[in-house]
């Protein structure tokens, strides 16, 4: 169960974890095809060639597999799709949950990446 | 010319944006779509379109890419997600800087930057945004399932959803400024014959509490100043929209008291040259279809003062 973007796709637990191991920088991006989501999917599109040094993915958030992040203490408080997370070295450094801006997106990955 | 100078630049990506680059671009005119968030504008946040003629149902999404990609087919340039550093809308050629520092200079300009979800603007509304705050039921509904929610607005959209979130809180409380609602009469009736909706008219939102979410709100009484506190999962805002002008607020460009863009019949702004099309606009009436019909009429209009006709 994958989404229909034009980003990479997560697709199950083992590839999520896969992912983590063999990359520095990881930024998933959790949700649906609903209107919170569809822009953060374009940003980390948009994203992908300027920072060559992060790999994005996207995951289903309604694939039963998708809970390695839904499931996360840093996802606790939040209520709104997209669920999106970004690791360093297979740990999480940041987490935000709802639609957010180019900007915001880049003020993470800049200060963690 | 240069490679940064098109006939015309139009700033937003949305509707109007979109058409009108597609009537200018098959009117042999080069075109430059920029836009400061996504391709597709407010079409983009709405999950199913079913009154746009020709499309018997479509998502905001489906209906945005297919106008980009006939944009782009007819040779429109477009940028999405950038963000403008200067405008110079009054000289014969225009002039918009990136934050980039590049520029790109036309013979005309569409703004069509349209509009955004109004915010309440109070204390902790940025905190908790996907924390307990949302403008999206159909996206965040079932995070509130057996909760106590709180709808802010008095319009369709407020009492529609609020009736959708039934499905999933245990109560939905509206809170309104008013002490009569805008929507539809169908619409409050629908409301008020829900037993899980209840009321809390003449009153405004002043604070939202909590530590990690949302735990609580204060609101005021807007009759007897009083100021009360309520405990609650979630609360999804409803308050209409704003015109995204602000980035021709210090120009010379002409809004009303809303900061909307008044125009003549023909898209014309007070700025020769300039003109506006879709939400920006001072107009009753915000659907795609009078988006697209104002992106046409404003790419005729410059198509004529770019041929000078």
């Amino acid at each position: 169960m994958v989404l229909p973007t034009n980003l990479k796709h997560i697709a199950s637990a083992s590839e999520h974890a896969e992912i983590l191991k063999d990359h520095e920088n990881v930024m998933v991006c959790c949700g649906r095809m609903g209107p919170m989501c569809l822009p953060v999917y374009d940003i980390m599109g948009e994203l992908q060639e300027e920072y060559k040094h992060v790999e994005f993915r996207d995951m289903a958030f309604d694939n039963p597999e998708a809970g390695v992040i839904r499931n996360i203490p840093e996802a606790g408080s939040f209520m709104g799709l997209p669920f999106t997370v970004y690791y360093k070295n297979g740990k999480v450094v940041a987490a935000t949950s709802s639609i957010q801006t180019k900007e915001q997106v880049k003020e993470i990955l800049d200060r963690e990446f | 010319m240069s490679e940064n100078y098109f006939d015309s630049i139009i700033i937003g990506g949305g509707a109007a944006g979109l058409t009108a680059g597609i009537y200018l671009a098959r009117g042999k005119a080069s075109v430059l779509i920029l836009d400061t968030g996504t391709i597709g504008g407010q079409m983009v946040l709405t999950h199913q379109i079913a009154n746009y003629p020709g499309v018997e149902e479509s998502s905001g999404y489906q209906l945005s890419m297919t106008m980009k990609k006939q944009a782009e087919s007819f040779g429109c340039a477009i940028k999405s997600n950038i963000q403008i550093k200067n405008l110079s809308l009054v000289d014969e050629i225009k002039e918009v800087e990136l934050s980039d520092n590049s520029i790109f200079r036309s013979k005309t300009i569409i703004l069509a930057s349209g509009g955004r979800s109004r915010m309440l603007n109070i204390s902790g509304e940025k905190k908790f945004k996907g924390r307990g705050i949302s403008y999206c039921a159909t996206c965040d509904g079932d995070f509130f399932q057996d909760k106590e929610i709180i709808v802010v607005g008095g319009g369709n959209s407020a009492l529609e959803e609020a009736v959708s979130l039934t499905k999933y809180a245990s109560k939905v409380t509206i809170l309104h400024e008013f002490d009569h609602f805008q929507a539809f009469e169908h619409a409050v009736e629908e409301a008020r014959s829900n037993p899980k909706i209840d009321f809390i008219m003449k009153s405004h939102l002043t604070e939202f509490i909590g530590d990690q979410k949302l735990e609580g709100v204060k609101y005021k009484n807007l009759s007897t100043g009083e100021i009360s506190a309520k405990n609650i999962d979630g609360v999804f805002i409803f308050i209409g929209y704003e015109a995204n002008t602000e980035m021709f607020r210090d120009s010379e460009l002409k809004l009303n008291k809303w900061n909307e863009v008044p125009t003549n019949d023909m898209m014309e702004t007070n700025i020769d040259g300039v003109y506006a099309a879709g939400d920006l606009r001072q107009k009753r009436v915000r659907q795609v279809t009078t988006a697209v019909a104002d992106g046409t009429i404003a790419a005729v209009g410059a198509l004529g003062y770019i041929y000078g006709a």
